[in-house]
């Protein structure tokens, strides 16, 4: 018998083991120094936290995005999701500030069922989730104008702005907190715990190798299912950010589903499941919109903007495959 | 049959292969001349497929030469080997499904005409091509998906003899095969070898050893034992040869008759589409073998078992109990564990941390039975009591060696303190030095109540490990034998036929 | 099994094929009960137009689905194509192919950035087709706020409105692109290379075939066919539009149209042939309900809804395959 021995860890390995979420970390760095640069304020707490209150939607879907993701499978939908839950809004509150709460949850509610659709057609009917979201989106654009005939109608009370648009006024040290912020806060860390939790690592298992979460007694199809409508939820979520924020509008969620796949990929999360941690995605959501912020103050015209968004994530990805693959 | 060529078609000296610093081939020495058919034969590692991915350029070997048609070869890879006249026929078809049968002949070397492919000659030459081995049935547009398996393996064969192969390889060419589709192939080796094509053939099933072959060689350990004519050789000589190891290698002792409990399991008349008249009863306590060759219906079993393809027939009871196993999770909730063959494929999370991994199970299907530090220390403590050799417990589990990953495993079923643990090729692919320490681990678990199944294709494992064996033949169980049988017991319910010849 | 069944099944009628005659059928009728007429001229014409705008695009797409990849890049490609072409054009005939020549030479360019991305980097063709994409949008949004150039006359009065009775010359320049990818699929090593790829990278490699480059040409034969959509929509408009492609959702619905001609999403099955009938159909309906006068929104709603279905269809009838 032969004794085995450990060999350590070839050093590239424990450096992307524990470093996985480093080369964002840098870069997050950077883009704060290039800001600072030019905009010295932009860390005073009042405009940091309005920056991260506006960045709490993007953050929501690509944290919702990061569920389906990790699990295997797309959600192309969330974008058209946010844009129907806004209209839907506006119409049923019709400025009508005692209807605020019921609608709030009605949208909650109707996040979950997209999800749930979502989720019964690609794991029951086996149609791929690329597809099946495909679909979801095309018939959620069509209903949402079906339904108001073209333009958005009735308004959205000011109760229900307040969540996108207030803050917490003179809060010590840091001012001004957007209720945005404070909403991102608590279910980006209900989120993390979520992760941490039974449900998060066996999501992560099945997106890893599914027929060994099968075999594990794992009900891969109602695990799937429960990441879609997370997805769902954090759409509604964000739309009601949104809705506050910057009001109806058809374009309201437009591009939207890419920006958060963009997020999550950027974070670190491989797309086909399995991989990435949900801080990854978050951040990467928080990386881009510090990108944008960046153009900004640089004078870099909003219409370039999605070429550097290209630009970066080819890069992040390029840079990310070679490392995985030179193993 | 046996005139052979002076000069041998392959020749292959002083074979050497090492992986990790663990020799799995050494100095092995082999020929085949045109129109032989050279079989090799040997236990699970003996080697042989080793041997044939060196031959086919699938692997570089680290020591000796390989001489092919007279002239010294370094293959780098598969297609340096193709190109050279050496085709291989996997266990698994390299086929396109979708394609037809010509398509997939010539894909890679479509004929051409004026530029285009020519769809007329590559049919006329596919034709032409299963003509010469015989097969006039089987239309050259046919969609290879529809074909069942034997026709498949023939259009394998002809897609190898497109590339004007003189030796094939067939990797047990039979294990998808049902037994009409073995003649076939038969009259097909007979075939390619008047032709002048030699034939390397490994195959676990001695029948076909002796109907086909010329020469047989036997590989143990990496070793080639022994070289010899077929019709020198008898079943006893090369069941002998090939699992000779001493049986004095270790094993835990067996269970005393007290210690073997009440019948936790049974199956009556237990079927379904692999499965025929199935009666089984698996006591607390006792480790129940289950033998039989690759595809007699072993694993099976224990999936029927498991509920991954359960049972469509008969009656499953646990405690007396009848009980339906129709998912995994079913008969994991009714306290059942299943360690799958396929490691890799089914059983690790590979890029999920050791702790994931042993907490998968619990954490899927009892996930408030107890608190959540509390079962996080109990799984340390199992992982620990397995001695799973890890940098640490959040350290990926594709990193560690087979045999710590398959610890981990077996960690991940303990933490849900089963009644019936299913283990399907425990120690495959897996170092001698963890192979007894599963193997313990398995004994301990029966001696602490737990009834075990346990499925094995090396013998001297299945006679040292089980209180009681069930060996299996074609989806039924052919035979039971107690402790202290001999390996030529078992092969004579294993391979039937052999045994009559023999005897 | 008998030799005919392994051979009847070969070459089907796309299912989809049997779902627009009874599309068209139903349709018929329901329009005529509406008191209306679905096949008069005007009705046809609007049909193929279409048709044939998707059904370039959509053909292209078939190319590198079957090979496994996939190209959301395809609506800025178009766009980008009708505004090198008007502008080159500038509302002259004397530059017609010059510019025909540079927008298909923009967008082969586009391709093989495309291809290289995938094969080369290795990036899931998802994400890069998607970065090239964004790329492009960056380029429209930020140089153009609306329509540029001028497409030339001849053009606009062959490409875009000429027509041989009910047929527009667009629709017989689909016909004709599609007939040249069946053969290239059919009759061109590279075609059975491709379809080699999708099918199983692997066997493809062992077999001898360069994976990667069959892929990159997929990639720009993709690129070209939504160059010519760009082309052809600007024959349309009589301009360069920097949002057609984008407002027409010309890459999900290429990619529905794909699917739902029965090519699986994950390569190695399907063709062409089922891909124009993909394009029939979904044109189909839209026609029925213009005729209906039905809101245009319900359409894209039963769009969703029939993506989702017919490709719930396919994978069914995958299973019950895989059963036998």
């Amino acid at each position: 018998m032969q004794l085995v021995k450990r060999r350590p860890l070839p050093p590239q390995l424990a450096r992307v083991r524990s470093g996985g979420l480093l080369p964002l970390l840098a870069i997050l760095v950077v883009l704060l120094v290039l800001i600072t640069v030019r905009q010295p304020d932009f860390l005073a707490p009042a405009s940091l936290m309005s920056f991260l209150g506006r960045s709490a939607p993007l953050i929501l879907l690509a944290a919702g995005q990061y569920f389906v993701i990790v699990s295997g499978e797309f959600d192309l939908s969330v974008g058209s999701l946010v844009t129907a839950q806004v209209v839907v809004a506006a119409r049923l509150i019709d400025s009508d500030p005692s209807r605020t709460w019921p609608v709030v949850l009605v949208l909650l509610a109707g996040g979950l069922a997209v999800g749930l659709v979502n989720g019964l057609i690609t794991t029951r009917l086996r149609v791929p989730s690329f597809i099946t979201t495909l679909g979801m989106f095309l018939i959620l654009v069509g209903a949402v104008y079906l339904w108001s005939n073209g333009a958005p109608k009735g308004g959205l009370s000011e109760e229900f702005r307040r969540f996108g648009r207030r803050a917490f006024e003179d809060v010590p040290l840091l001012g001004r907190m957007p209720y945005a912020l404070v909403i991102l806060l608590i279910l980006a860390t209900l989120a993390v715990l979520l992760m941490r939790s039974d449900f998060g690592r066996v999501l992560v298992a099945v997106g890893d190798n599914p027929r060994t979460a099968e075999l594990s007694g794992v009900r891969v199809h109602r695990t799937r299912t429960i990441a879609f409508m997370l997805s769902g939820l954090a759409a509604a979520v964000a739309a009601i950010l949104i809705g506050g924020y910057s009001g109806v509008s058809f374009q309201a969620g437009a591009g939207l589903e890419f920006g958060a796949i963009t997020a999550v990929v950027l974070g670190g999360v491989a797309l086909g499941g399995g991989r990435g941690s949900i801080v990854g995605a978050m951040l990467g959501a928080l990386t881009l919109e510090l990108l944008f912020t960046l153009m900004n103050f640089y004078g870099v015209s909003g219409a370039l903007r999605p070429t550097v968004q290209g630009a970066i994530i080819l890069f992040a990805v390029a840079v990310s495959t070679r490392r995985s693959t030179s193993r | 049959m046996s005139d052979r060529a002076p000069v041998p078609l392959l020749a292959l000296r002083g074979i050497g292969k090492s992986f990790y610093g663990v020799r799995v081939l050494d100095g092995v020495d082999l020929d085949v001349a045109p129109g032989e058919v050279h079989a090799v034969v040997g236990e699970n590692g003996a080697g042989k497929s080793t041997l044939m991915k060196i031959v086919s350029g699938g692997y570089v070997p680290d020591g000796g030469t390989i001489e092919f048609a007279g002239r010294s070869c370094v293959f780098g890879g598969p297609r340096d080997a193709q190109r050279a006249g050496i085709g291989i026929i996997h266990q698994e078809f390299n086929l396109l499904p979708e394609r037809t049968v010509a398509e997939n002949v010539y894909l890679g070397h479509e004929p051409k005409r004026r530029g285009l492919v020519d769809r007329r000659q590559m049919l006329s030459r596919t034709r032409d091509l299963l003509a010469t081995i015989g097969e006039t049935t089987l239309p050259a547009d046919a969609v290879v998906g529809r074909l069942g398996v034997a026709q498949q393996q023939v259009v394998e064969i002809a897609k190898a003899l497109a590339l004007d192969a003189r030796l094939l390889i067939m990797d047990e060419p039979t294990a998808a095969l049902a037994d009409h589709e073995v003649e076939l192939l038969y009259g097909l080796v007979r075939r390619l070898q008047q032709q002048g094509i030699g034939l390397l053939y490994v195959s676990h099933r001695l029948t076909e050893v002796f109907d086909l072959s010329d020469r047989i060689t036997v590989l143990k350990d990496g070793r080639r034992v022994q070289t010899m004519p077929t019709t020198e050789a008898t079943a006893e000589d090369l069941v002998r040869q090939m699992v000779g190891r001493e049986l004095s290698s270790y094993y835990p002792d067996r269970a005393a008759p007290e210690d073997i409990g009440a019948v936790r399991l049974a199956v009556r008349g237990g079927g379904n589409r692999k499965l025929r008249d199935i009666d089984l009863d698996l006591r607390a306590g006792e480790v129940l073998g289950i033998g039989g060759l690759q595809g007699s219906g072993r694993s099976a079993l224990a999936r029927a078992l498991f509920g991954v393809e359960p049972f469509t027939t008969g009656l499953v009871t646990i405690d007396g109990k009848p009980t339906r196993l129709r998912s995994p999770r079913a008969a994991t909730r009714a306290g059942i564990a299943y360690v799958t063959e396929d490691r890799k494929g089914e059983g690790i999370v590979a890029r999920q941390s050791v702790l994931d991994n042993a907490l998968l199970a619990s954490r899927a299907v009892f996930p408030v039975r107890s608190g959540r530090a509390a079962r996080t220390v109990r799984v340390r403590e199992l992982l620990a009591t397995v001695e799973v050799r890890a940098a640490g417990d959040d350290q990926e589990i594709r990193f560690l060696s087979g045999g710590n990953q398959q610890k981990v495993v077996l960690a991940r079923w303990l933490a849900l303190d089963p009644l019936i643990l299913l283990f399907d090729e425990p120690t495959r692919g897996i170092d001698v030095g963890a192979k007894s320490a599963i193997h313990d681990l398995v004994r301990q678990l029966a001696r602490a109540g737990a009834a075990v199944l346990m499925i094995s294709s090396e013998l001297p494992e299945l006679l040292g490990m089980s209180d009681r064996m069930l060996v299996m033949r074609d989806g039924r169980v052919a035979g039971e034998l107690p402790a202290g049988s001999t390996e030529e017991d078992v092969v004579a319910l294993a391979v039937g036929t052999v045994s009559e010849a023999a005897a | 099994m008998s030799l005919l069944s392994l051979r009847a099944a070969r070459r089907p009628v796309p299912g989809v094929f049997v779902a627009l005659a009874i599309t068209l059928a139903v349709g018929w009728l329901i329009v005529m009960i509406d008191g209306g007429q679905l096949f008069n001229q005007s009705t046809t014409v609007s049909l193929l137009h279409v048709a044939a705008g998707l059904g370039l695009v959509a053909v292209g797409q078939t190319l590198v689905i079957l090979g496994g990849s996939l190209d959301l890049s395809v609506a800025y490609v178009i766009s980008l194509s009708t505004l090198v072409a008007a502008e080159t054009m500038n509302g002259s005939d004397g530059a017609l192919l010059p510019a025909i020549g540079l927008a298909l030479t923009v967008s082969a360019a586009v391709g093989l950035l495309n291809g290289l991305l995938v094969t080369r980097l290795r990036i899931n063709a998802f994400i890069a087709t998607l970065g090239v994409g964004l790329l492009l949008k960056g380029y429209l949004d930020n140089g153009y706020d609306g329509p540029a150039g001028t497409t030339s006359p001849t053009l606009v009065q062959t490409l875009g409105y000429q027509r041989i009775g009910p047929v527009p010359l667009s629709f017989l320049l689909l016909v004709a692109v599609t007939a040249a990818c069946w053969f290239a699929l059919a009759r061109t090593r590279f075609g059975h290379h491709l379809v080699a790829v999708g099918g199983d990278p692997e066997v493809a490699r062992l077999s001898g075939v360069r994976n990667d480059r069959v892929l990159v040409v997929a990639h720009m034969l993709c690129s070209l066919c939504a160059g010519l959509t760009g082309i052809y929509l600007a024959s349309r408009l009589g301009s360069g539009a920097p949002r057609v492609g984008t407002e027409g959702l010309y890459d999900l619905e290429s990619i529905a149209a794909v699917v739902i001609g029965g090519t699986a999403l994950a390569g190695g099955r399907g063709g062409v042939v089922g891909t124009l009938g993909g394009v029939l159909l979904l044109a189909s309906i839209d026609a029925i309900f213009n005729q209906l006068e039905v809101d245009a929104f319900f359409k894209q709603v039963i769009r969703g809804a029939i993506i989702i279905a017919a490709v719930a269809v396919y994978a069914r009838r995958a299973m019950r395959k895989a059963a036998v």
